[in-house]
């Protein structure tokens, strides 16, 4: 495997008006784990269903109601622990955190705030060829998602849908290690990537299956260098958290606007103060939800209604043995195995499904052809069609035909993307479809010999000239390509024009 | 046969067995004693067309000849449980109307078992409070009186209702729940028996939480055989409840023997409180002595964090009310407050609650979140469980030298008078729960029996702890001792 080096990515640099700030983020990222029932429910976490309909009596705390572990949010969890190289710690317990909400029934989450299920991990964020960071995660723990409260079906009431209430989430906590908006996005989509390939969050932030609370903080430069070789808060300023982002586009805006707030005050004499903002797209601004005075006191404690969670090491190994090859792994591969460019293998492996596409594509080809044919026109067609590789017309095993045929010089690039068209809307084996609509193309040195002596023979002044300007060659070889309807051999075509002009 | 309803369940139980009796003759009984029994305040919701049912269905399976135990045995049921389709209030205004659509495993188990639900019965709010006054539904009142006046008396709490209700002989066995000592406790007061079973030996789910970490249901019944009956029913490994246990139940009954030479009978010596009535102490040394007799080996034992049992237990129990008791907030099912124009949620959940919850209910849940906000939670609440793991180990000392079982009072004094207390420091009433937390903190089992007669006529009992999980063991120390106490008196009808 390749062994690659990384320079680490200028943090994102504002200018105040007096001086520079460099900005500090960390993530709080909530990811709906992947699972048919909820973390102590058996009710189904099912996506769009009728309101109310994926309820348990647990989940809408009836009186007497006791909460059970589902052992697959717990394996989900582990999983994704180890897909970003992170401890599993074989004891973790379950907390309450108590506050008041129409859409948390019990009147408390269940979460883990003393004992997190995942320790300390890390995740590989690039930003473009060469240039990464390695963001430390301090901590992953399972915890309910609440309902939702619906405050626009009517004027004077509000409506709660309790089908979200105790949907198992894993809380992926950041250390400050994001230094600027688009590093934040890199690293929530590289978090949600390894998710997809693991199978533990389908990162779907639309429906908030992936939403995220950002610290944001601003400094001076050389003051976060400090705090690394310390690990003492006191370097940075203090963070506001801003809450819920579950857009990538938004999520940089308000970083952005943040930190300009921040810097706006402290170089005007004032400070931070230390608490909860929400961000309006609408405005592009975030305005104060609570501040540190505010702020609930949750009053946790060890939840009573659950024992401590005991998993075994033989239990983490063979989820472990399990694991799917993770994206920087399929990266390095692909450029040492294809020849890939970064930035192609960079392209593939983004999404599982696409990689594996490309690999059944490039098993026994050419690999930087595959790659080629597989981002340029299959990507490009199903883009133009809003299509997926999962509903993609063209399969591998006929893309991976198309380029057998061009190898063995049966057709031309230029064919081939006629034949890459028949296929995507029609369908058919390619190999047959060239052979019974005489795509093939025509290497038969005598037939082309012909052809270009006829075309010579009907232009003679055109000869003249070409004869004097080898550069207009081009314009029989044009002439060749379109007497054989496109079918000649470019090569052999090139090399016969080539010899009678000099000849 | 008259006043079916005054047999013990195993005596009905034989009955129903040889065909001398039927299940609806029997519940029939209890029904008409229920009827005349307005006074007491202890049957709150009854349920005669289940009952008359029920019993039908027993009397099929009793001649079919494959019935359980409690097959045909009438039962109260503590209003803490909740049972389908019928009012399960908790003894709260708060949980007014509440009728849940599923039943919990305790009573799902019983009517498996065949037993008949007579009803639902009176508790203190919640399973807050030992003498039974904080109920929404009103006091209970004790069948027993003093022998010289007709003033009230408490019959205890929180299982109150339970308690009277057997004492009376309105049924042949209740349900109740003990969280700091409201199964013993009121058993003592009534003079009938009642076991707290080891913790996570009975399952929770379905029995509304006071505090999840002491909560434990059990029988209270006329006798100790009878408690070893119905607790065989009501136990059992339940998926539902994480904190259940799933070793096997053995056959209690068959434990009691009457065997206990040999047995090591522990008196702790912090039990022996400063100003403890004559009465008390006599008790417990003829308790003591009876045991001797009977071939047991008493040992002087010290339990040294007794004194910390109670404050630790007035701080876990109400900051685990605090959290359990969030849900009630007038969202989705009990009662809710009536808004006025331009009120929002937070209105809506303080109106809720302010008018849902009595007293003693709010007092609690303000000491809880209390003892569990910031500042303070080290303080508090992190102590009291340091503290809870102190008891717990001078008990497993204990018993890891060998002793068997530990004999102590039931509690500080006899009944009191209902309203008595109105004017006393809360703190004057949670001492009755004095001898009875420590095994609640501890996880363990413990029984009591009546004991003799204060000279006021009034009943009194004895507590032993047992094993973790001996409950069998228990049961036949108990047995023992109330074969020798003998305690045949029953309270003078009066209602």
């Amino acid at each position: 495997m390749l062994d690659l080096t990384y320079t680490a990515p200028a943090p994102k640099v504002i200018a105040g008006a007096k001086h520079d700030w460099e900005l500090v983020i960390g993530l709080e990222v909530h990811a709906q784990v992947s699972s048919n029932a909820k973390l102590f429910s058996g009710a189904s976490t099912q996506f769009g269903a009728e309101p109310n309909s994926n309820v348990a009596f647990v989940d809408a705390a009836m009186p007497g109601m006791l909460p059970v572990i589902n052992e697959y949010c717990v394996e989900q969890a582990v999983r994704t622990g180890l897909g970003l190289k992170a401890d599993i710690n074989l004891y973790s317990a379950f907390d309450r955190k108590n506050y008041f909400y129409p859409d948390l029934p019990q009147g408390y989450q269940i979460s883990q705030l003393y004992y997190p299920i995942v320790g300390e991990g890390e995740v590989l964020v690039e930003m473009g060829e060469g240039v990464a960071r390695v963001v430390r995660i301090e901590r992953i723990h399972l915890e309910q998602d609440a309902g939702k409260s619906i405050h626009d079906m009517d004027p004077n009431m509000s409506f709660v849908d309790l089908n979200r209430t105790g949907v198992a989430l894993m809380e992926i906590v950041s250390r400050p290690d994001i230094r600027g908006p688009e590093e934040a996005a890199a690293y929530v989509t590289k978090l949600r990537q390894i998710m997809r390939y693991l199978g533990t969050c389908d990162g779907n932030m639309q429906n908030g299956n992936l939403r995220a609370d950002v610290n944001v903080s601003v400094c001076r430069p050389g003051d976060y260098e400090r705090y690394m070789e310390t690990q003492d808060f006191d370097h940075l300023g203090t963070r506001c958290e801003i809450k819920n982002m579950n857009s990538m586009r938004f999520m940089q805006a308000a970083i952005d606007f943040e930190a300009r707030r921040q810097i706006a005050i402290l170089e005007d004499g004032g400070k931070i103060d230390q608490e909860t903002r929400l961000y309006d797209p609408d405005k592009n601004e975030t305005r104060s939800m609570r501040s540190k005075e505010e702020a609930h006191d949750y009053r946790y404690f060890p939840c009573p209604d659950l024992l401590p969670l005991t998993i075994e090491q033989d239990w983490v190994d063979g989820i472990a043995e399990t694991l799917p090859e993770l994206p920087d792994a399929k990266k390095l591969r692909f450029i040492s195995d294809f020849g890939l460019s970064d930035y192609d293998a960079s392209v593939l492996t983004a999404d599982v499904a696409n990689a594996t596409f490309f690999e059944d594509v490039a098993k026994g080809r050419d690999g930087k052809l595959a790659a080629n044919w597989v981002i340029n026109e299959l990507f490009g067609r199903l883009k133009k069609d809003e299509k997926t590789i999962k509903d993609s017309p063209v399969s591998a095993e006929q893309l991976g035909g198309i380029i057998t045929l061009i190898t063995k010089g049966d057709i031309s690039g230029k064919i081939a993307k006629e034949l890459f068209e028949i296929v995507y809307t029609e369908g058919g084996d390619p190999a047959e479809i060239v052979e019974s609509r005489g795509m093939k193309q025509v290497t038969d040195m005598g037939a082309i010999e012909a052809a270009v002596n006829e075309i010579m023979a009907a232009n003679p002044a055109q000869v003249e000239k070409a004869k004097e300007n080898p550069k207009l060659a081009g314009w029989f070889v044009g002439q060749v390509m379109k007497a054989t309807g496109g079918k000649a051999n470019p090569k052999a075509v090139n090399e016969i024009i080539a010899k009678k002009l000099n000849g | 046969m008259t006043d079916l309803n005054k047999l013990t369940i195993a005596e009905a139980r034989d009955l129903l067995h040889k065909g001398d009796v039927t299940a609806v003759e029997l519940t029939e009984s209890c029904l008409s004693a229920i009827e005349g029994s307005n006074a007491l305040n202890a049957f709150v919701h009854n349920t005669p067309e289940i009952s008359r049912e029920q019993a039908k269905a027993a009397d099929a399976r009793l001649k079919s000849g494959d019935a359980p135990a409690m097959c045909g045995i009438p039962v109260g049921i503590k209003d803490l449980f909740c049972t389908k389709g019928v009012l399960s209030q908790a003894g709260s205004a708060i949980l007014e109307g509440f009728k849940p659509e599923y039943e919990s495993t305790i009573t799902r188990q019983l009517w498996d078992n065949g037993a008949v639900m007579l009803g639902k019965l009176n508790m203190d709010e919640f399973a807050m409070g030992s003498s039974n006054e904080t109920s929404t539904y009103g006091d209970v009142v004790n069948p027993w009186r003093r022998g010289n006046d007709d003033a009230p008396l408490t019959p205890g709490g929180s299982s109150g209702g339970s308690a009277a209700a057997v004492a009376a002989d309105l049924c042949l066995g209740a349900t109740g729940t003990d969280t700091g000592g409201s199964i013993r406790q009121p058993a003592a007061f009534t003079g009938i028996t009642g076991i707290k079973p080891t913790y996570g030996r009975c399952s929770r789910w379905g029995v509304v939480a006071f505090a999840s970490s002491l909560d434990q249901a059990g029988p209270m019944t006329k006798s100790v055989r009878d408690a070893a009956i119905m607790l065989e029913a009501m136990a059992g490994h339940d998926p539902l409840d994480s904190t259940s246990s799933d070793l096997p139940v053995p056959n209690f009954e068959a434990a009691l023997t009457g065997d206990i030479n040999g047995k090591k009978i522990g008196i702790p010596k912090e039990y022996r409180m400063d100003g403890m009535p004559e009465e008390i102490s006599k008790l417990w040394e003829d308790g003591t002595a009876m045991l001797k007799d009977a071939g047991a080996e008493i040992v002087d034992i010290s339990l040294p964090h007794t004194k910390y049992a109670l404050p630790a237990y007035y701080v876990i129990a109400p900051a685990e009310a605090s959290s359990n008791l969030a849900r009630y907030d007038g969202v989705r099912y009990g009662h809710r407050a009536t808004l006025a124009a331009g009120e929002g949620i937070d209105d809506m959940y303080e109106k809720t609650r302010a008018e849902g919850f009595g007293a003693e209910v709010q007092r609690r849940v303000m000491v809880g979140t209390y003892v569990l906000s910031a500042g303070f939670y080290d303080a508090y609440y992190n102590r009291a469980r340091r503290v809870r793991t102190l008891i717990k180990r001078d008990f497993e000392q204990v018993f890891a030298a060998g002793v068997d079982a530990i004999l102590t009072p039931a509690t500080p004094s006899a009944a009191f008078g209902l309203g008595e207390m109105a004017d006393a420091d809360p703190v004057q009433m949670y001492l009755n729960d004095v001898f009875t937390v420590t095994v609640n903190l501890a996880g363990l089992p413990g029984i009591t029996v009546p004991a003799g007669l204060d000279k006021q006529g009034l009943p009194l009992g004895l507590q032993l702890i047992g094993r973790p999980w001996e409950e069998g063991d228990l049961l036949n120390v108990a047995h023992t001792l109330e074969q020798a106490v003998g305690f045949v008196s029953k309270p003078a009808k009066w209602w």
